[in-house]
C-alpha cells in the first residue's frame, strides 16, 4: 500500500506548480472587460464591499476546516497493533460553541446584507436618468422618454448621473446585466423591474442577456457607453436630430430598396417606416456593433447580416429576404449613413 | 414484526434465487432492485458526463463551432436533467434499497413490488427522455424549464414535451418510492432499534423520502399547469392573459430547493457511515447531526426564493429568504466539524471508501462557503447565472453527492458483491478524480468573478476566458479517466477480486452481520438492537466496560425453510409500460392515452389484486 500522506503531499505539490504555471502564463487577470470585481458604479462598489466581507470571512473558515482536516488525518493515521480508540459519542460544551460561532459569524454579514438590499432597491433620485429597457430575443431596445431618444443594443449614460433602468420583457424572460456597473435584474413578461446605478466612470462596457432564453442566448448582448459631460450632450443631441439623408449614389439606392422593401414592416428609421418588431435603425451608423453587439458594425459584417441573419447569429428572427449583392451592399451604405 | 412480507402466499426462499434475465424482471428482492437501480444510474451517469465533456469541448476554446446553438442548449439541459433525476438521485436509491432494510434488520421493504414498480417507472422516465435525441427534439429549455420560454409560444417543437412528459413520470417513480421507504423505516425496524438507534445513514435516508415526497408534488403542478397551457392551450403562464411568469419559478424552487438535499443528504448519510468505520470510533454528536439533517431538510422548504433574487421580489423577500437561507449554513457547518471531530482521536485507516468521504468533507466545504456569499442578494446580483454559481453547486453535487456515493461504493461493494473493489485502483480512482474535478470547477469560480454566463455556447476571445476553459476541460477529461479506472476496477474485480466475507472493515452496523452477499432473506435471525452500533457493541463492547451485547442466536435449517418471502411479479413492470404508453400517447394520438389509460388501469386493478384472497379464505 502506498503511504497515503507520502502520494497526497507530492500530488499537491503538482496542483500547485501546474496551476502556479497556469497563473503564470496568464495570471488571474482580474481586469477584464465583464468583470465585476473592479465595479465602477456605486452599486457595484456596495455589492462588491459585501462580497469582499463575506471572501475574507469564508476564506478564514475554509483554511481552518481544510487545514484541521489535513492535521487529523496525519495526527490519527492508523499504526500498526494501535487499540481500539477511545470511543467518544460528543462534547456538548464545544458543539454548542461552535454552533454559536458560526452564528455571530452569519450576524456579521448578514446585518451588511440587508442593509444594501434596501438601499439598493430605494426609489430613484427626482434628477435620475429614466431609461425604458425592452429585452426581446435576442436583442435589446433603449428608449429615452424624457429625451425622446429611441436606440438599440448601445446604452448612452453620463458619469455621476444617477440611472434608472426600467425592464419591459414582451417575449421571454431575460436578464439585464453589466457586469463592471453592478449586478443583475431579470426582464420579465408582464412586470416591470428596476435597476438603479450612478455611473463612477467613463467608459465602454459590456452587457449580456444573463437569463437563458433560447438559442441565441449567447448573442444576447450590447454595449453600455458611460460617457463624460461633453461627450454626453454631443450624443444626445446627434440622436435627437433626424435621420441624415443619404448622399451618395449607392446610399440613396440603398434608402430607396430599404423603403420598398420588407425592411419597413419591421424597423423604424424616423422619416422613413415605423416597424416596430426590429431595432431602431434612425442612427444606425452611430452605433459600434450590430446583431446584438456580437459584430463591429462595418460594411463586410452588414452585408454578411441581411444577406443571411440566421447564419451569423443562430435563430435569428429577422427573416432572410433574398437580398442579392448589390442590393445588401446599397443597403448598408444607406445604413451606415445615418450616422 | 419478523416476517412482515409473510402474508403473501408463496415465495419459498430457494425459488427467488432463480437466476437469468427474467429472474431480474420479475424481482421483488430489494438487493436485486438496488443493484439494477445502481447499474442504470451509473450508464444514465456516463451519458450525463459523455454530455458534459462534449460542452466542455464546445468551450475549450472561444468561438469555437464543434456544436450548434442548439446542440449545446440540448446538451446543457440534458446533462442537468439527468444528473439530477437519472444519476445521483437513483444512485443514492440504489443505496436506499440495497441499504435501509440490512441496516434496519429487516427482510425486505415494506412493498417489495410496489419496489420494483419505482424502479421500472424510473427507467420508463429515462429511456423516454433520452428518447428524444432518436427524434431531433431533445428537451432544450434548461433543467429548469422557466416559463414563458417553455410555452407552445416560444417552443413549437416536441422538445419541451418529452421534458415535461418524462419528468412526470420519474415523479411517479421518486414518489413511490419515498412512501415506501418512510414506511419501511418507520414500521420495519428490528426490536430495539428505537428512532435514536437507527444508524445515521437511515435517518438521512428517512429525512430524504420526506422532502420527496413533499417537494415533488410541487413541480408535479407546475408541469401539470405546463402539460395543461402546451396541449390544451389554457393560459396559466401567459403574461398576455395577466399570468406571472414568476408562478413556475415558485412552483419549480419549491420543488428545486429540496431537491438539492435530496441530492445531498444520502451522501452526507454515507459519510456518517464511512468515517466512524474506518476511524474506529462512533459518530461525534450523533444526535446534533441528526438533527442538523432534519433541520436541513426543514428548512430547505423556506429558501427556495434564494433562486430568484434577480427577479424583482422587492427588499422584503429578498431580505428574508437570505437570512434563511444563512440559517441552514449553521447546521450544515456544524455537521462538518462533527465529521471532523469523528477522526480526531480515532485510528484512521486511508481505504479508498474513506479516502472519498475525505473528499466529501473538504470539497463540500468550499461549495457551502461559497453558497454563503450567494445567500447574499446583492452578490448574488453579481454571481446568478455566472460560472460562479456553476462552480459553486458542482462543489456541493459533485464535489458533495458524487464523491459521497463513490464512497459509499467502494464501502458497501463487498457487501453487495460478496467481493473487495481493488484498493490500489480505487485510490487512483480518487486522487485522478480530485485532481481533474479541482482543476474542471475551481477555475470557474475565477471565470464566473470575470463575468462568464451560464449556458452560453460560444464567447469571444477578447474577454479572456480562453485559458482557463481550456483548462477546465482538460480537467474534465481526467475526471472522466477517473471514471474510467472506476469500470476497470468493478469488471476486473467482479470474478478474480478478494472475497470480502461478512464485514471486512470492522464495521458498526447490522448490514455486516450477515453473509456478503446476503441471502435472499437477509437475516436468518432477526437481531435484537442495543445501540446504534449494534453490530460492534457485539463484537467490541462500548469501550468503557460494559461487556459485549448478545449475538443473535444462529438459525436453525428448520428456521430459514419457515421464512417466507414475496415471489417474482411480472405486474410492476407491465403497469410501468402501460404508464408510458398513456402518457407517450399525447405526443403522437390521443387514441394511444386512451388505450394506454385503459391498459394502465387493468395493470394497476391486476397488481393490486395479484394476492387478494377473497374474505372467506382468509386466515
Amino acid at each position: 500500500m502506498t503511504n497515503p500522506a507520502r502520494l497526497a503531499l507530492s500530488l499537491l505539490l503538482l496542483a500547485v506548480l501546474v496551476g502556479g504555471t497556469g497563473c503564470g502564463l496568464v495570471g488571474w487577470d482580474w481586469d477584464t472587460k465583464m468583470t465585476t470585481v473592479i465595479p465602477k458604479s456605486d452599486f457595484g462598489r456596495m455589492t462588491h464591499d459585501i462580497f469582499m466581507l463575506i471572501s475574507w470571512w469564508t476564506l478564514g473558515i475554509f483554511i481552518v476546516v481544510e487545514a484541521g482536516l489535513l492535521y487529523v488525518c496525519w495526527r490519527f493515521r492508523d499504526r500498526p497493533g494501535a487499540p481500539i480508540p477511545k470511543q467518544v459519542h460528543g462534547h456538548t460544551v464545544l458543539e454548542l460553541s461552535w454552533t454559536i460561532a458560526f452564528a455571530v459569524i452569519l450576524v456579521i454579514i448578514g446585518i451588511p446584507t440587508i442593509r444594501v438590499i434596501f438601499k439598493t432597491q430605494e426609489a430613484p433620485a427626482a434628477t435620475a436618468l429614466h431609461i425604458d429597457v425592452t429585452g426581446k430575443q435576442w436583442w435589446w431596445d433603449f428608449r429615452y422618454p424624457g429625451l425622446k431618444i429611441h436606440t438599440a443594443n448601445e446604452v448612452h449614460m453620463v458619469v455621476g448621473q444617477t440611472v434608472a433602468f426600467h425592464l419591459h420583457g414582451p417575449d421571454v424572460i431575460h436578464s439585464f446585466w453589466i457586469p463592471q456597473l453592478g449586478g443583475k435584474r431579470d426582464v420579465v413578461p408582464g412586470r416591470v423591474n428596476r435597476i438603479i446605478l450612478t455611473p463612477e466612470t467613463p467608459g465602454e462596457y459590456i452587457g449580456q442577456c444573463a437569463e437563458y432564453c433560447g438559442v441565441s442566448h449567447a448573442n444576447m448582448r450590447f454595449r453600455a457607453i458611460v460617457h463624460d459631460k461633453a461627450g454626453w450632450e454631443k450624443w444626445v443631441a446627434s440622436q435627437q436630430a433626424p435621420p441624415l439623408e443619404p448622399k451618395d449614389e449607392l446610399a440613396v439606392k440603398g434608402k430607396e430598396i430599404f423603403s420598398q422593401s420588407a425592411c419597413v414592416g419591421c424597423h423604424t428609421i424616423a422619416g422613413v417606416s415605423a416597424g416596430v418588431l426590429g431595432p431602431n435603425l434612425s442612427h444606425f451608423g452611430s452605433r459600434g456593433t450590430l446583431a446584438g453587439a456580437i459584430l463591429p458594425n462595418t460594411p463586410a459584417n452588414l452585408t454578411k447580416w441581411i444577406e443571411n441573419p440566421a447564419h451569423v447569429k443562430p435563430g435569428a428572427l429577422m427573416p432572410n429576404l433574398g437580398m442579392r449583392d448589390e442590393q445588401t451592399k446599397a443597403l448598408a451604405a444607406y445604413l451606415l449613413s445615418l450616422k | 414484526m419478523a416476517t412482515q412480507a409473510a402474508f403473501m402466499p408463496g415465495g419459498a426462499t430457494k425459488e427467488a434465487v432463480a437466476t437469468g434475465v427474467w429472474s431480474w424482471i420479475t424481482t421483488v428482492d430489494h438487493k436485486r432492485i438496488g443493484i439494477l437501480y445502481g447499474v442504470s444510474a451509473f450508464i444514465f451517469f456516463l451519458i450525463g458526463g459523455i454530455e458534459a465533456l462534449i460542452m466542455r469541448l464546445q468551450l475549450a476554446r472561444p468561438d469555437n463551432d464543434l456544436v450548434s446553438a442548439q446542440t449545446f442548449n440540448e446538451l446543457f439541459t440534458m446533462h442537468g436533467t439527468t444528473m439530477v433525476f437519472l444519476a445521483i438521485m437513483p444512485l443514492s436509491a440504489a443505496f436506499f434499497n440495497f441499504m435501509i432494510p440490512l441496516q434496519i434488520g429487516a427482510r425486505d421493504v415494506a412493498f417489495p413490488r410496489l419496489n420494483a414498480l419505482s424502479y421500472w417507472i424510473f427507467i420508463a422516465g429515462g429511456l423516454f427522455l433520452n428518447s428524444s435525441f432518436l427524434f431531433g427534439a431533445a428537451p432544450d429549455g434548461g433543467w429548469f424549464g422557466y416559463t414563458t420560454l417553455t410555452t407552445r409560444q416560444f417552443s413549437q417543437g416536441a422538445n419541451i414535451d418529452f421534458w415535461m412528459l418524462g419528468l412526470q413520470i420519474l415523479g411517479i417513480a421518486s414518489m413511490l418510492a419515498g412512501f415506501n421507504f418512510i414506511v419501511t423505516i418507520v414500521n420495519m425496524r428490528a426490536p430495539g432499534m428505537t428512532l435514536m438507534r437507527m444508524p445515521v445513514f437511515i435517518w438521512m435516508s428517512l429525512v430524504v423520502q420526506f422532502l420527496v415526497v413533499l417537494a415533488f408534488p410541487a413541480i408535479t403542478v407546475a408541469l401539470i399547469l405546463l402539460m395543461f397551457d402546451r396541449f390544451f392551450g389554457t393560459l396559466f403562464y401567459a403574461p398576455a392573459a395577466g399570468a406571472d411568469p414568476l408562478l413556475w419559478q415558485h412552483l419549480f424552487w419549491i420543488f428545486g430547493h429540496p431537491e438539492v438535499y435530496i441530492l445531498i443528504l444520502p451522501a452526507m448519510g454515507i459519510v456518517s457511515e464511512v468515517l466512524p468505520t474506518f476511524a474506529r470510533k462512533p459518530l461525534f454528536g450523533a444526535p446534533v447531526v441528526i438533527y442538523s439533517g432534519i433541520m436541513i431538510g426543514f428548512f430547505g422548504f423556506g429558501v427556495w426564493s434564494h433562486h430568484m433574487f434577480s427577479v424583482g421580489m422587492g427588499p422584503v423577500a429578498d431580505a428574508v429568504f437570505s437570512i434563511a437561507t444563512m440559517l441552514i449554513a449553521v447546521p450544515t457547518g456544524v455537521k462538518i466539524l462533527n465529521w471532523i471531530s469523528t477522526l480526531w482521536g480515532g485510528s484512521i485507516r486511508f481505504t479508498s471508501a474513506l479516502l472519498f468521504s475525505l473528499g466529501f468533507i473538504a470539497m463540500f466545504t468550499m461549495g457551502g462557503l461559497s453558497g454563503v456569499m450567494h445567500a447574499s442578494p446583492p452578490v448574488d446580483l453579481q454571481q446568478t447565472d455566472t460560472y460562479f454559481v456553476v462552480a459553486h453547486f458542482h462543489y456541493v453535487l459533485f464535489g458533495g453527492s458524487i464523491f459521497g456515493l463513490f464512497s459509499g461504493f467502494y464501502y458497501w461493494w463487498p457487501k453487495m458483491t460478496g467481493r473487495l473493489l481493488d484498493e490500489r485502483l480505487g485510490k487512483l480512482h480518487f486522487w485522478l478524480m480530485l485532481i481533474g474535478f479541482n482543476m474542471t470547477f475551481f477555475p470557474q469560480h475565477y471565470l464566473g468573478l470575470i463575468g462568464m454566463p451560464r449556458r452560453i455556447y460560444t464567447y469571444a476571445a477578447d474577454l479572456n476566458w480562453g485559458f482557463w476553459n481550456m483548462v477546465s476541460t482538460i480537467g474534465s477529461f481526467i475526471i472522466a479517466l477517473s471514471i474510467l479506472v472506476f469500470i476497470v476496477n468493478a469488471l476486473k474485480t467482479r470474478r478474480s477480486g478478494q472475497v470480502a466475507g461478512p464485514d471486512p472493515w470492522d464495521a458498526r452496523t447490522l448490514e455486516w452481520a450477515i453473509p456478503s452477499p446476503p441471502p435472499i432473506y437477509n437475516f436468518a435471525t432477526i437481531p435484537t438492537v442495543h445501540g446504534r452500533d449494534e453490530l460492534w457493541l457485539q463484537k467490541h463492547g462500548d469501550g468503557h466496560g460494559g461487556a459485549p451485547t448478545p449475538k443473535p442466536a444462529p438459525a436453525t435449517a428448520k428456521d430459514i425453510a419457515a421464512i417466507h418471502m414475496p415471489p417474482p411479479s411480472y405486474w410492476p413492470i407491465l403497469l410501468a409500460l402501460a404508464l408510458t404508453v398513456m402518457l407517450s400517447g399525447l405526443l403522437i394520438s390521443y387514441y394511444q392515452v386512451i388505450i394506454g389509460g385503459l391498459l394502465t388501469v387493468y395493470c394497476m386493478f391486476k397488481f393490486a389484486l395479484e394476492y387478494h384472497r377473497p374474505a372467506q379464505e382468509a386466515h
